[in-house]
């Protein structure tokens, strides 16, 4: 891979990097103490992760019923926080492997975290629908395991059942996808290593990596083949949970919209977290020359097209409820718009489709503050999105006998923050102990598109002879 | 035989070989190699290896593991000796009768093992037809109530002794009665009304024999809800003071001023089923139902044409009702807006001489006379209504009560039996009962508990419960019915007329004294398989003499035309009664306070009720829909406002509700409501702003206004003086509904249709255009289909050998309730307090629907364009039509449930059930959300066990939580764990039960053998269970007529409930 950029393009690593810089810098947050600012971090996740974990315990020992649920209103925080978790881990996959597949140079900053990140917000997703459960100690009556029940299997008809299938494939999917990258970086840092233990657990990891050619030759292969893989299951996964809505007879989920239109939504969402993330760890970590602006302003783009598609769909949705007909659908989107919780619908509008309008504008795409605001904005609205399809639609459904409100408790609330603090605190513990950049990869594009390779060539036309 | 065989073990036993003697001394005759085994070799030098210590090890670890767990507990008692016609599993049925002094119903008591747990009406009853209410069929907790008195007690020094036997009470009354007598003092007995003729032989005979010990004995009769007006009027104008009995079912025209005659007002059990008979558009005819009045009661939401008066007004109509039919002039004026509904009234009621029926609720005499003399004036009595029939149920004579409360505060009385009364709960403070009882030197209390009354009176002799008790009834002239234990008495009570015959000196057995009697009185005849026989079907009529009461109107009438009128305020408040509590006889039974207030839909709670406009004005807010639906509205999280409601020099600090139908100018309370023993119950999360954090004696369920009620020449219910209302502002009060939304927005949920359009679209009414219209769905290629032709999933095998369904009649549905609550004590379901009701938590498996119309009037969704007509759908109407819908899980064909659920634990069974294993459900909740019906209940909690801090109440109303209270639980159903969904069975434990029955017999399922609990329930016979494939049963006809509809049939899942169309007779 000897491809020289155009001039015109930004460099995607700045600072006339040399390869051993780039270990340097990559292997320093694993080899060196942490910061005070990872601490605070630290500190912080970990509060909110034990807060959430003794809420979880609480809902496990006592009951359902602690929760703000009702006879109407089945599902509230929890799937809302399933599918939105589920949603976020969509970003990593489709910068790993569709990217890959376009051959898009710029993923390589950014995709070992945004995997990490899939990986830890499935693990966060699959919480959900297992204490969701009446009885989470009977969930593995979901399997289709052999069993002494005589010939008794899961309902293949259930979408839930689909969902686990689709979750669990993703996630094993994703974290080979995630392993394999791992591997020659792990080897980097065994080869640096002074300790013993660091030599042991790093030998480990890294597989016996010697970087041979046939080494190398296997490890694009394999990426190819998972790239190949995890492809359509970027699309699967979230179309699959859509049809936890769309199967159903209830107003305001019975829609055919629903798979495209999530899976919009959610890598819309994937971005905006892997923007949050990404801005925090620059900060921390100074990877300013790897994390460049050209990479949030990629990442800008991709979240107003998203934002711009979802909006789309709820324009669809608004139409379509008025064109059918139908009067329950019609109620059902009134109601969204105009109800009691119209409120969370123009929250979800506002963040979901207005805010990113304004990355249009370079200069907003280019505004580190402004995009690290605008990416948690998107998340709250992508979390109000799944609430609202949730909530407003089972709360005000045909029988208007059973019309109620939905009211969360201090309990749901608690073990939606505890979800956040325990992805931050896998996060946080995976950045001092991974290498957070592919090493391997960015050292494929250094002479290409980095400082050094898009400007630095110039100078060396100027000097020497070309390649 | 004695025998002198002798057998031995051998020749040396014979011989007494001394060698064989000297052995046998030892257990073992042989040396046995014990040593040689243990001093072998290999044993000694082998010790235990690796091997052998393991398994000694792992034996000695499961071992004290085992020992560790706590083995299960198992209390059963086997039977020494089986009872007679008692087999486990086998439910016996016992008839018997309930009567409390408020309601009166001849029931069957279902037992299982000796426990009596469901009760059901008995058809064998020409009185009360099978009917009975939710009251009535709930009474059977009070049964197992672990707070009733478990023994007499008295007062010492201040302080109960309990723990006594009843001689240590019995003697020393009868010692203290004997000196009143000595010294020619007054005694008395109150009690409600007795219709029992042994009681009443029991109470004379210690009337007599304490007059002939030189006392002077009076018996009053004090109804806690009286009818004194009626009996008074009766009286002066008949000569009978009785009840007449009503003949609904002949009836073509009703009008009603205030009577809610199929809720609570008198014998409403046996009036249900005669009204409902009168409203079958199928027999080409249907009664004309016409109420007035103040408060929108369950008789008002049923009734064709519906006029709201305040009470003063109301009066005024009757007077107006009268001078038209009459002829006879007065001058009462009525209110514009209802005159043309009392005119169109008159004119139907004139049109219909002897086949109509003018009915009042009020307890004045005068308007009672008024009512007479309509009802005279056109031709009713002998045929709608008869005195020569007289009806015993209420006796209570105010007049007699108030002079009591004289003499007591006169210090006039010196010994008192209260006998199952609370007047102390019940009677109006200006009477000072309480002050006149302190007055009295002995006081005995024949009641269950130490409740208002009790705890003021000086002995405790506590009464059976109805279910362990003898009796005789006779409700009405010639009509008889028995009572009999149906399980032997659970505490150290005795029944109160073997204690009041043992204080007048005779030991009696009350049971062979109600035989006696009733084989001499009724029976005519001393064969004890009579009596038998007349035990086993619970009901005897006797022919009755033909005697014809003649009215005599004279001088009551002209009273009457000159008094009916009372004095006008700019609020009237009446007192009512609720379906739920009744007098508040059963205010402990958490199912009554958990079951929904028909109208208001309100549960555990009574609250002040006004018109919306008042309530607006009182609330300060500018009176436009957008304003009533913001500030009304009462939910979860949406507390209802506080307002100080004073009555003269009294106030009371209770929720407001705004209550559509109801007369402006009209605040209504509900009576039965702030008994003693319900704080026990409740906590500062039931009671907002209200609770009482100093005295937990305020923080009852709702509040006492028996106190307020106006004494003129009864004890009347409406206080039309010194009433205000204002807001309490700051203050606020949960409250826990079952409905928080009472409109239809334009959905044809209740089908509705008029009865011309029904008669004239007979053979079209499922056609284009038709009041049941059958609904067409497009396909691909446009061509319309049924919605149950057009499928995505294969059919489920509907043609094997049963297939049963439910048809609703909601024309004859009122909504009483009593279904709900038989569907609660057959099917287990857990009772859950208030705070879980009001976050629309309630487990109930099936619901009655209550729909007011709108203010928008929109006929269907069509007249809905746009936000502010969804939003003006939302409020209801002032004046609105109500519709009642009882609704349980539809049993679909094509569940969406079923398809959903990720481990198939709900699924569809071949004979048309959908059904719920509990033991598979994970409780993930896809089910109830998916249901369009919404009827799935999941358990949010281990409400049989769960007794935390954090959640208190499920120990308190749930009767599984209570040893004894847990023998109420049906032994067919089991009781669900926590995390699991649950649903309507359509009580499949009973169809089980019928087809092994209709097995046993080599028949078919007979129609009509198998009743769910609720369609056995329903005193209407609005619910018809029945098997669909079997075209001898009734269901099939009710299917196909062209009333029957599904509910929500466009949404494809194809359900086995049919409803039939509402009917309205306008």
């Amino acid at each position: 891979m000897h491809i020289v950029e155009a001039e015109i393009r930004e460099p995607l690593i700045l600072g006339h990097k040399s390869y051993n810089d780039i270990t340097e810098d990559v292997c320093r947050p694993i080899e060196s103490r942490a910061n005070s600012l990872w601490y605070m971090l630290f500190g912080l996740a970990s509060i909110l992760a034990l807060w959430g974990l003794g809420n979880i315990l609480y809902t496990v020992g006592v009951g359902i019923g602690v929760w703000g649920l009702n006879k109407t209103v089945g599902w509230a925080w929890d799937i809302t926080n399933f599918v939105w978790w589920v949603g976020i881990g969509h970003a990593g996959t489709l910068i790993s492997a569709v990217l890959l597949l376009f051959r898009q140079r710029w993923r390589m900053a950014i995709n070992r975290s945004a995997e990490a990140m899939t990986i830890f917000a499935v693990m966060m997703a699959a919480l959900f629908p297992g204490i969701h459960m009446g009885r989470i100690w009977q969930a593995y009556w979901v399997l289709p395991l052999p069993n002494q029940f005589g010939s008794l299997w899961p309902n293949f008809n259930s979408p839930l059942l689909w969902d686990v299938f689709a979750i669990s494939t993703y996630f094993s999917v994703s974290l080979g996808f995630w392993y394999v990258g791992l591997i020659p970086d792990f080897a980097t840092v065994r080869d640096r290593a002074t300790t013993k233990l660091y030599k042991v657990i790093f030998g480990t990891l890294s597989f016996g990596w010697s970087g041979s050619a046939k080494h190398w030759n296997r490890f694009e292969e394999i990426s190819l083949v998972l790239a190949g893989l995890a492809t359509p299951l970027v699309f699967s996964v979230h179309s699959i949970v859509s049809m936890d809505f769309a199967t159903s007879v209830i107003p305001g989920w019975h829609t055919t919209i629903f798979p495209p239109y999530f899976v919009a939504g959610a890598i819309f969402s994937g971005f905006a977290m892997v923007l949050t993330l990404m801005i925090i760890m620059r900060k921390v970590f100074h990877f300013e020359d790897y994390l460049t602006m050209k990479h949030i302003e990629y990442m800008n783009i991709v979240v107003m097209l998203t934002g711009s598609m979802v909006g789309v769909a709820y324009l669809t949705e608004l139409f379509i409820s008025w064109y059918s007909g139908v009067e329950y659908e019609g109620y059902a989107f009134m109601n969204r718009a105009t109800g009691p919780y119209s409120w969370a619908y123009w929250s979800m509008m506002t963040c979901n489709v207005i805010s990113p309008q304004l990355f249009w504008f370079k200069k907003f795409r280019r505004n580190l503050v402004l995009t690290f605001i605008l990416s948690i904005v998107v998340n709250i609205g992508m979390w109000f999105e799944r609430f609202v399809i949730i909530v407003t639609s089972l709360h005000r459904d045909f029988l208007t006998s059973s019309w109620t409100m939905f009211h969360p408790t201090y309990v749901d609330i608690g073990v939606y923050f505890g979800t956040i603090g325990i992805f931050f605190v896998l996060f946080l513990l995976y950045a001092r102990s991974f290498p957070v950049l592919a090493l391997n990869e960015l050292k494929t594009i250094l002479r290409a598109t980095g400082e050094h390779g898009v400007k630095g060539s110039k100078a060396h036309h100027d000097h020497k002879e070309g390649h | 035989m004695a025998t002198n065989k002798t057998y031995w073990k051998g020749i040396e036993e014979l011989e007494k070989n001394p060698n064989f003697v000297n052995n046998s001394k030892n257990e073992f005759s042989e040396l046995l190699p014990v040593d040689e085994f243990l001093n072998k070799e290999e044993v000694k030098t082998e010790g235990t290896n690796r091997r052998d210590f393991l398994k000694f090890l792992g034996f000695s670890v499961t071992a004290a593991t085992l020992a560790a767990c706590e083995a299960p507990v198992t209390r059963s008692i086997p039977f020494l000796n089986k009872p007679d016609n008692l087999t486990p599993g086998i439910p016996n049925y016992f008839a018997s009768t309930y009567y409390d002094g408020f309601d009166y119903a001849s029931i069957l008591v279902k037992t299982r093992e000796g426990r009596p747990i469901f009760i059901d009406g008995n058809k064998n009853s020409t009185y009360t037809k099978g009917s009975a209410n939710a009251r009535i069929n709930s009474s059977v907790l009070g049964l197992y109530d672990s707070k009733r008195a478990k023994g007499p007690a008295k007062k010492v020094k201040g302080s109960w002794a309990k723990n006594i036997s009843w001689s240590e009470v019995i003697n020393p009354i009868t010692k203290d009665l004997k000196s009143v007598a000595s010294r020619q003092g007054n005694i008395v007995i109150l009690s409600n009304t007795i219709i029992s003729p042994s009681s009443k032989e029991v109470v004379n005979n210690f009337i007599a024999s304490y007059s002939a010990l030189g006392a002077k004995v009076k018996h009053v009769t004090y109804d806690a809800i009286s009818a004194s007006g009626i009996l008074d009027a009766n009286n002066e104008v008949f000569g009978v003071r009785a009840l007449p009995k009503y003949s609904f079912e002949k009836a073509k025209v009703i009008v009603s001023f205030g009577a809610d005659f199929l809720g609570t007002w008198l014998d409403s059990v046996a009036y249900t089923k005669d009204y409902a008979s009168t409203r079958k558009p199928e027999n080409g005819w249907m009664s004309k139902h016409y109420q007035f009045e103040s408060l929108l009661s369950l008789t008002g939401s049923n009734a064709d044409v519906r006029g709201a008066l305040k009470p003063s007004d109301l009066n005024n109509a009757v007077a107006y009702v009268y001078s038209k039919v009459s002829g006879d002039s007065v001058s009462a004026s009525v209110p514009a807006n209802v005159k043309a509904k009392l005119d169109k009234a008159i004119q139907d009621l004139s049109a219909n001489k002897g086949s109509s029926l003018v009915v009042s609720g009020s307890n004045d005499k005068n308007i009672q006379v008024l009512v007479a003399a309509i009802n005279n004036a056109l031709n009713n009595y002998g045929s709608t209504l008869d005195l020569n029939q007289p009806v015993y149920t209420r006796q209570g004579n105010d007049a007699e009560f108030v002079a009591l409360t004289k003499e007591m505060n006169g210090g006039k009385v010196d010994a008192i039996l209260i006998i199952d009364s609370n007047p102390v709960y019940t009677s109006p403070a200006s009477l000072k009962f309480t002050e006149g009882l302190a007055k009295v030197d002995l006081k005995v209390y024949f009641g269950d508990r130490l409740d208002e009354t009790g705890i003021l009176c000086d002995y405790l002799t506590p009464n059976h419960h109805y279910l362990e008790s003898w009796n005789d009834f006779n409700p009405a002239k010639g009509i008889y019915s028995l009572q009999q234990p149906t399980i032997p008495k659970l505490f150290n009570t005795q029944q109160w007329q073997e204690v009041v015959s043992e204080l007048a000196g005779q030991t009696i057995n009350y049971a062979e004294f109600v035989e006696a009697n009733f084989k001499a009185t009724v029976l005519n005849s001393s064969s004890k398989a009579d009596w038998n026989a007349a035990l086993q079907v619970g009901n005897i009529s006797n022919a009755i003499s033909s005697s014809s009461v003649v009215a005599n109107f004279g001088s009551a009438l002209s009273t009457a035309k000159s008094k009916f009128k009372f004095q006008s305020g700019k609020f009237e408040l009446e007192l009512y009664t609720k379906v739920g509590l009744g007098n508040g006889n059963q205010a402990l039974n958490p199912w009554l306070h958990e079951l929904p207030d028909p109208i208001s839909k309100m549960t555990y709670d009574n609250y002040v009720t006004m018109a919306a406009s008042d309530a607006m004005e009182v609330l300060g807010v500018e009176d436009t829909s957008d304003n009533r639906r913001d500030y009304l509205y009462i939910g979860q999280d949406y507390p209802a406002k506080v307002v100080k409601l004073t009555v003269g020099d009294v106030s009371y600090e209770l929720p407001l509700v705004a209550q559509p139908g109801q007369a402006k100018g009209t605040i209504g309370v509900a009576l039965g409501y702030g008994r003693k023993g319900t704080e026990l119950f409740t906590r500062k999360e039931w009671l907002g702003d209200l609770f009482d954090t100093e005295n937990n004696n305020n923080n009852t369920i709702g509040k006492n206004v028996f106190s307020v009620a106006n004494v003129s020449n009864t004890i009347s219910n409406i206080v039309n003086s010194n009433v205000s209302v204002e807001l309490v502002s700051g203050k606020s009060y949960p409250m826990a509904t079952t409905q928080t939304h009472h409109t239809m927005m334009g959905r044809k949920l209740v089908n509705e249709t008029t009865l011309s359009q029904y008669i004239s679209q007979r053979g079209t009414a499922k056609e284009h255009g038709g009041y049941n219209e059958q609904l067409m769905i497009l396909d691909s290629y446009g061509v319309p289909n049924k919605p149950n032709e057009l499928d995505l999933w294969a059919e489920h095998p509907i043609e094997l050998v049963h297939r049963w369904g439910l048809s609703i009649d909601l024309n004859s549905c009122i909504g009483c309730g009593a279904c709900v609550t038989a569907c609660h004590l057959e099917n287990n379901v857990p009772a859950v307090g208030k705070d879980e009701v009001r976050r629309s938590r309630e487990m109930h498996w099936m619901r009655i629907d209550r729909y007011y119309s709108s203010v928008k009037a929109e006929k269907d969704y069509h007249d809905l364009n746009g936000r502010q007509d969804y939003l003006d759908a939302e409020v209801s109407a002032d004046e609105p039509t109500v519709a009642f819908q009882p609704v349980m899980c539809q049993h679909c064909n094509h569940a969406p449930c079923e398809t959903v659920c990720p481990v198939a634990a709900t699924t569809h069974s071949d004979e048309g059930l959908n059904q719920m294993t509990y033991n598979r459900c994970v409780g993930t909740r896809y089910c109830a959300n998916n249901c369009p019906y919404k009827v799935r209940r999941f358990n949010w909690f281990q409400y049989d066990s769960l007794n935390i801090p954090a959640f208190p109440d499920f120990a308190k109303v749930n009767a599984a939580q209570d040893d004894l209270g847990r023998m109420v639980l049906n032994p067919d159903v089991v009781v669900r764990s926590r995390g699991v969904m649950e649903k309507c069975s359509m009580c499949v434990q009973r169809i089980q039960a019928g087809k092994l029955d209709a097995k046993k017999k080599g028949e078919k399922v007979q129609d009509g053998a198998i009743q769910t609990a609720c369609s056995s329930a329903c005193p209407t016979n609005a619910i018809s269970f029945g098997d669909l494939n079997d075209p001898q049963h009734a269901i099939n006809k009710e299917k196909e007529q062209e009333r029957a509809y599904f509910l929500l049939e466009e949404v494809g899942a194809q359900p086995n409930v049919y409803y039939q169309t509402k009917v309205r007779h306008i």
